[in-house]
């Protein structure tokens, strides 16, 4: 790793950038042009993350009195939740909950590419009723999950279709390797065509000479589908693979209508912070919901920095930048634990 | 470029913070509220009001609601309809009781959660004498009360029936519907017999990782003579009568009586295995009484089965009780209307004409007795029994733990992965824990 991070570039050297010639009024004139959306930022995303990382120092402490009635009040417990969380009488649930998503989510996310990458290569092809296939691909995506979760639920009853068909006697719906392989089935049904219209819309705009020049160069179809198809669709797939990371990092509603809550083998994070609300722990959901959103921010975060997903819409610049710098020797060292996108350039 | 190279990192930043907080649910909601003080005496106030509940499919509901509109102009009543989901609806109520909402005033409760909101003081107390208690079944009075005070007016009733295929046993050569556990073995053993029966099971009740299970289980630990929690509200489930009852249900599944499919059943699961003619028995509600009698060939029981109360280890078994209570939320203004609604709404005049579109139990036993109702609904002198014995679920505060801690415990008994006796101790151990709390 260490060798192929780059140093970041030397900012104070280089005034001349395009950015230099914001002076100070124009700079304070583009900050109130985008103070509205900031102030709908710090009401829609920054107020409901801090109030729930401050209610998750917050235990509810309840007890009864005499007469029976309830006696609580929020007591202030710092970190106490996530200590109880990590090495407390109930982490087990925690790891298996996290074990399970993480899991589901590779397990899906892989599924759903390799599936998805299929389906594009299949539409892309001139055939008569390609329009229909493409419009009827999308028909799982556009079924609500907890329905489809019904529908799969239905199918993988104990006298369900799947046992009918196969002639078993499957329980998918209790615990278990089963009932883990039914919600990745449903859910692989559901969102791989996410992943293959992405793909095919990614495929649409390569130009069709590069395939020429490959047949003429004895390209064979695997030759040019893994020399110039994979390369060129690649930005529009890790976009894609990153938003199916982050949706089945937060996975809810599948397992809990599929196969139900409180199952161990299914239970994902997002679950387990429903089950805590829903006993009215405010302050463990909370805390699980924190968790779960810096896991979430860890792995988008490492994802963009290995993979390089282009998600901002700021890495041909980038690019350009750096293989400048990279011509160039730098002034001076500008120390960075950061791994820049240079890596990924070459 | 300094600035560029900001600004990307913020955008970047931002992008992940965006769909990191989709990952927060709701769980940011409000703090808690401290406890409001709730007496019998401050029910005052007059004017319109709501009504809070889940769906009435059959009118039934809302037939009563529009009488007393037509009666009280100046006191109508609203119907705010809630999610078909219990869970939901129970949420909903919270949340309102939490902020001290003022929107909801009479609740809809499932029995089962009487005491927690009791607890909370999110309901008032009512006066007794203002609701016609005596005529009502003492169970179902029982479980709208919390600590010996009355805090809601029992709704309708629901009591475990079980359901046979007497046509089965009689050519079997089986008289009477099975009262104890090992006669249901015995009735099971001859019935199996039959080559008309060779592909069927015996038994199936709901045995699902949901509330389910907890009705089943704490049936099976009652109908062997032991109890969940004591009077004093201790939990007493690492006994010889809860492992007598668990292992009822473990040895079940492992014999055969129980098929391995019931490990997924619920209600509509069971329903609609002995629909199809696959169970020879089953525990269930009232409610799928209607559609094993169909006579538009759905059914494939149709005039071959029976009920009686459920079947115990000694003698008939101990139903868990069912049903809904309805309540005045503490935070509500015209109390003095609500009062008037709910014994309006609960009283006896309503609830019979109710029985004519709804086949919801009522709580007055004077219906259990008249003929022109149970010609219509023929359970109800079954249901009857089983109510005259039927015990509440665990009268717990934090019914929500309990009830998620008895399943945490007894599914994997059920499958084989922990021995009953474990189970049982872990249980006790969890129960007490959340007491404790």
């Amino acid at each position: 790793m260490s060798t192929t991070t780059t140093q970041r570039p030397e900012q104070r050297t280089t005034p001349a950038g395009k950015t230099g010639r914001l002076d100070l009024g124009e700079g304070r004139r583009a900050a109130l042009l985008l103070s509205p959306t900031f102030l709908v930022l710090a009401l829609v995303v920054l107020y409901p993350l801090l109030s729930a990382f401050h209610q998750s120092l917050f235990g509810s402490q309840s007890g009864l009195d005499a007469d029976g009635f309830v006696v609580e009040g929020d007591v202030f417990v710092g970190l106490g939740n996530y200590v109880q969380i990590f090495a407390g009488t109930d982490a087990a649930r925690f790891y298996n909950a996290l074990w399970n998503t993480t899991f589901f989510t590779f397990t899906t996310v892989t599924l759903e590419v390799i599936i998805g990458i299929a389906m594009a290569v299949a539409m892309n092809r001139a055939f008569r009723g390609r329009a229909l296939l493409r419009a009827s691909i999308l028909v799982p995506w556009a079924i609500p999950t907890a329905v489809s979760g019904l529908l799969w639920r239905w199918m993988f009853q104990a006298d369900g279709i799947v046992n009918t068909l196969t002639n078993q006697q499957v329980l998918w719906t209790a615990e278990g390797f089963a009932a883990q392989a039914a919600v990745i089935v449903a859910e692989v049904w559901k969102t791989a065509p996410f992943i293959g219209l992405l793909v095919l819309a990614g495929m649409q705009i390569i130009p069709e000479e590069v395939y020429e020049a490959a047949k003429l160069d004895g390209a064979n179809a695997w030759r040019q589908f893994i020399a110039i198809t994979l390369p060129l669709v690649r930005p529009a797939l890790l976009v894609a693979v990153l938003f199916r990371l982050l949706d089945s990092l937060r996975m809810f509603d599948l397992p809990f209508v599929l196969i139900g809550p409180r199952k161990s083998s299914v239970e994902t994070l997002s679950i387990l912070a429903w089950d805590e609300s829903n006993q009215l722990q405010y302050g463990t959901a909370s805390a699980f919901s924190i968790i779960l959103l810096l896991y979430v921010a860890v792995i988008a975060y490492v994802f963009i920095t290995i993979l390089g997903a282009d998600v901002v819409g700021e890495k041909k610049p980038k690019v350009v930048r750096a293989r400048r710098r990279a011509q160039d020797p730098p002034a001076h060292d500008a120390p960075s634990s950061e791994p820049t996108q240079t890596k990924v350039t070459r | 470029m300094k600035q560029r190279s900001h600004d990307r990192r913020g955008v970047l930043s931002a992008a992940l913070v965006t769909v990191g907080v989709l990952a927060l649910t709701s769980c940011a909601s409000g703090t808690s509220a401290p406890a409001a003080s709730s007496d019998a005496a401050e029910l005052t106030g007059r004017g319109p009001i709501t009504y809070v509940s889940s769906p009435d499919a059959s009118g039934a509901a809302q037939q009563s609601i529009d009488a007393w509109n037509a009666e009280h102009p100046d006191e109508l009543v609203d119907w705010i309809e809630l999610p078909l989901d219990a869970d939901q609806q129970r949420q909903q109520m919270v949340q309102n009781a939490q902020v001290k909402g003022e929107a909801y005033t009479v609740l809809n409760l499932d029995v089962v959660w009487t005491s927690e909101f009791a607890a909370n003081r999110w309901i008032t107390a009512l006066p007794e004498d203002a609701l016609p208690l005596d005529a009502e079944i003492p169970a179902t009075v029982e479980a709208a009360r919390y600590r010996d005070t009355l805090y809601a007016a029992p709704y309708y009733t629901d009591a475990a029936l079980l359901y046979s295929r007497t046509d089965l046993m009689q050519a079997a050569g089986v008289t009477a519907p099975p009262q104890t556990w090992a006669e249901l073995q015995k009735a099971c053993d001859a019935v199996l017999a039959l080559p008309e029966a060779a592909d069927m099971s015996c038994y199936a009740g709901q045995f699902d990782k949901n509330e389910g299970l907890t009705v089943n289980f704490s049936e099976a630990v009652n109908s062997a003579g032991g109890s969940l929690f004591n009077a004093d509200g201790e939990p007493t489930v690492d006994t010889p009568e809860a492992l007598t009852a668990l292992n009822f249900l473990v040895d079940g599944f492992e014999s055969g009586m129980i098929p391995e499919a019931a490990i997924t059943f619920q209600e509509e699961q069971g329903r609609q295995s002995f629909l199809d003619g696959n169970l020879v028995f089953l525990r269930n509600w009232p409610y799928v009484y209607a559609s094993f009698s169909a006579t538009d060939g759905s059914s494939a029981v149709q005039d071959k089965f029976g009920t009686s109360p459920i079947p115990g280890e000694t003698g008939p078994g101990v139903s868990t009780l069912g049903g809904r209570n309805i309540a005045i939320s503490s935070y509500a203004e015209n109390k003095a209307t609500a009062l008037d609604f709910i014994a309006f709404f609960t009283g006896q005049e309503q609830q019979g004409d109710r029985l004519a579109v709804s086949s919801r139990a009522p709580v007055f036993s004077e219906f259990f007795a008249d003929d022109a109702v149970t010609e219509r609904l023929p359970y109800l002198p079954d249901l009857l029994t089983s109510l005259e014995k039927a015990q509440p679920r665990p009268k717990v505060v934090q019914y929500g733990a309990t009830t998620a801690a008895i399943q945490d415990a007894i599914y994997p008994a059920l499958t084989g992965d922990t021995s009953p006796e474990e189970a049982l101790a872990d249980l006790q151990k969890a129960l007490v824990g959340i007491a404790a709390e």
